[in-house]
């Protein structure tokens, strides 16, 4: 299956939800008015866009459509599809990790997927030739490396661990020491799940972050929050506190499997200027692609 | 929007209001589209949130909220009431089975928090003297059964596992295993799933009519978006569930969630997850969620305790007087006593909306300075007290000594004093307002 229909398929639901109402929305509308802008509002607004950025949506079609003197409420949905694109784009969506090694850090709050994705990526860079060194930094959570070395056979990488309750810079530290010696091309760390809102919890990210810096100065580092498709306007809070404390460069958006539409990343892209770089669209060892925005929004109005 | 500048809008919207005698239907109606606004941040679902405003309007428009003295407090203390009403007042307890072990089943999608939260449940009750057992039924996730032992030794409570069985099979063995060895709780984790995956509710459908739980629990995740409603509806309509779990609860999300499930499907909030702590679990209190929604702090709490401390009628005749520009010191020691009868200054701000941590900073707030303020008036004459400027250095020197402070501290009052009359003389005209904020307060 090519990644566009994988895309589509792992969409599928959602989109099913949202389209078809979006399809049932057009139709039943003879002219272009207020009330289809009303409408619209709502979708977007369930779909978890967030206030502040369906209205920004909305202007621009409102915008688009008086000056392209649209009349048609068919054409309304290509219009609203290239306003979203472009919110989407507007920030660099491809993964910098060109350097040998280089290192993604995967931060997120508890529960959003973040070992999973972890996971996957393994697998996904694996499969295109890279030698992977997975850090289990997750030394919190009870079991949580154990889960991650389960991961790192099914992908055949290799992975630093230390004990529950270790100090997770040291794993950090260790994994970069290793991936120096063994050449490895990237290490992925795994981190504990954190809400944003705890200060020592953040500064030890902070921390992991800095010894990534002094130990590999100039490497390539991608620093990814996992964010879970059904998560609310919370995200935008997520999104601000772990970038102050990380600098975030980008987003994994993961279960758009559900009914969730995942919308609250478009508001982080339109608000934080943080593009989304990963979508995970099922549960399978694979289902974790590259974002593209053109896919992603073709994928929910197609 | 962000998150804190909407709690400081709908605090602007109310200060409008408060620089009003009275509001109009138009001044509702814009202070409940910023209530909209703070309710589809907080992540209520849109449908209920139109459904809400619709009536708090309705309400808010009575002629009680026009013609009173404080609209905007009105207008708050309505919309609090409503939101209230939706979620219930009393905090639900879960059921205990007459006939024992007590059988709890917990469900979600991945990631919301259930082993953990199973974990919880059973600290909860161990604390109450209950033998909880745990079962291990996430046969799907890695390490899942190694998490639930793990945490489950850290609580104190056995776990039940079983290999290459199915979960109905897995629980049945347990609740049987449980009755055997004297177990009074029995609590299932199950993997998480999508509500959309058919096989796997019917999993659960199996694991429930194997055991007959005395109560099915949907652990749900707080930070939930307009989603909660589509998965709550599904597991009720597919499993039944008796009552919500809400985790992640310590962070600073909204939980506008609660109140969808509340309204839409109609379920309580059992328990909410309040920190990695094992012990951290909590009775939700549904009250206490409606103003968190809101984002405004302990609003009901303060309306009561200023309606309980401000006589009606002497804050009309200080409405007259600020507006006459005859305040003088008399009324301000009256509306001192007034301000501790409600409690600390700390106390108060804390729970104004819009007064965060960052806002409270510039306020310096001295107790013992209030004290003495209220010594140095005291000690003045009723004559110096309704007219400060006949106060020349000898009566300064008399009053310092009186009240035992220093001719520094007098001055110091009296300065401030006479800012503040100046201050009230621009009260009439809001537009004014803004250049007050930085403004020490005069006590």
């Amino acid at each position: 299956m090519g990644f566009f229909d994988r895309l589509k398929s792992g969409l599928k639901k959602t989109k099913e939800g949202f389209s078809d109402r979006v399809n049932t929305l057009f139709s039943a509308f003879t002219k272009i008015d207020e009330e289809l802008f009303e409408e619209l509002e709502e979708l977007l607004i369930m779909a978890d866009v967030g206030f502040e950025t369906t209205e920004r949506i909305l202007d621009g079609l409102r915008a688009n459509v008086k000056k392209k003197g649209i009349t048609d409420p068919n054409l309304v949905k290509h219009e609203l599809s290239d306003v979203i694109c472009d919110i989407l784009d507007e920030n660099d969506n491809s993964m910098r990790i060109d350097t040998k090694p280089s290192v993604i850090v995967v931060v997120g709050v508890n529960g959003v997927g973040k070992t999973t994705t972890i996971g996957k990526m393994a697998t996904y860079y694996t499969g295109i030739g890279k030698k992977v060194l997975l850090a289990a930094g997750d030394t919190f959570r009870a079991a949580a490396a154990e889960q991650l070395d389960i991961w790192a056979k099914r992908a055949e990488c290799e992975i630093i661990k230390h004990n529950e309750g270790a100090d997770p810079g040291a794993v950090i530290f260790d994994a970069v020491s290793a991936a120096k010696n063994r050449g490895a091309d990237l290490v992925i760390c795994d981190t504990a799940g954190r809400l944003h809102t705890k200060k020592n919890l953040m500064e030890e990210l902070a921390k992991i972050i800095r010894i990534i810096d002094r130990e590999l100065p100039g490497a390539d580092k991608e620093i990814l929050l996992v964010l879970d498709a059904t998560t609310g306007q919370n995200a935008v809070q997520q999104a601000k506190l772990f970038d102050q404390s990380t600098g975030l460069t980008g987003l994994v958006l993961t279960k758009l499997d559900g009914t969730a539409k995942g919308g609250v990343v478009i508001s982080l892209c339109n608000s934080q200027k943080i593009p989304v770089k990963f979508i995970g669209v099922g549960e399978q060892k694979d289902d974790l692609q590259p974002f593209v925005s053109q896919d992603f929004v073709a994928a929910l109005f197609e | 929007m962000a998150f804190d500048s909407l709690t400081e809008k709908l605090g602007e919207v109310f200060k409008k209001l408060r620089g009003k005698g009275k509001v109009s239907e138009s001044d509702v109606k814009e202070a409940m589209r910023l209530v909209k606004l703070a309710l589809l941040e907080a992540d209520v679902n849109f449908k209920v949130v139109k459904d809400f405003i619709a009536k708090a309007t309705e309400k808010a428009i009575g002629s009680e909220v026009l013609e009173s003295l404080t609209p905007a407090q009105q207008v708050i203390k309505i919309v609090n009431e409503q939101l209230t009403e939706l979620m219930g007042k009393e905090a639900y307890k879960p059921v205990i089975s007459p006939k024992p072990p007590t059988v709890y089943m917990l469900m979600g999608l991945q990631g919301a928090g259930k082993t953990t939260t199973c974990a919880k449940v059973a600290k909860y009750f161990i604390k109450q003297g209950k033998k909880p057992l745990l079962v291990a039924c996430d046969i799907y996730r890695p390490a899942a059964i190694k998490q639930l032992q793990v945490v489950g030794q850290q609580v104190g409570a056995d776990v039940f596992t079983l290999d290459e069985q199915k979960p109905a099979q897995i629980s049945k063995q347990a609740l049987d295993y449980a009755i055997k060895n004297n177990y009074d709780m029995v609590i299932i984790d199950t993997a998480g799933r999508l509500h959309i995956d058919e096989e796997l509710m019917q999993e659960l459908m199996d694991i429930k009519a194997e055991v007959n739980p005395t109560q099915v629990f949907l652990t749900l995740d707080s930070m939930t978006g307009q989603d909660a409603v589509n998965v709550a509806k599904s597991f009720d309509e597919q499993i039944g569930i008796d009552a919500a779990i809400l985790t992640k609860l310590d962070g600073d999300t909204r939980g506008g969630a609660a109140l969808s499930i509340r309204a839409v499907v109609g379920k309580p909030i059992v328990f909410c997850g309040m920190g990695e702590k094992l012990d951290n679990l909590e009775l939700f209190h549904p009250d206490r969620m409606a103003s968190r929604i809101l984002g405004m702090g302990d609003v009901l709490t303060l309306i009561d305790k200023a309606q309980e401390a401000f006589d009606e009628k002497k804050a009309r005749e200080l409405e007259q007087k600020i507006r006459q520009q005859t305040f003088d010191l008399n009324d301000f020691l009256d509306q001192m006593q007034q301000m501790k009868n409600m409690g600390s200054m700390e106390q108060i701000l804390s729970m104004m909306p819009g007064m965060n941590q960052k806002a409270l900073k510039g306020v310096n707030v001295d107790e013992k300075q209030l004290a003495r303020t209220e010594a140095i008036i005291k000690s003045m004459t009723m004559k110096e007290r309704q007219r400060p400027d006949i106060i020349n250095f000898s009566r300064r020197k008399r009053i310092a000594a009186g009240s035992g402070t220093s001719l520094t501290q007098v001055n110091a009052l009296l300065k401030q004093f006479d800012q503040m009359q100046k201050m009230m003389k621009q009260f009439s005209n809001p537009k004014n307002l803004k250049k007050f904020k930085g403004l020490k307060l005069p006590f």
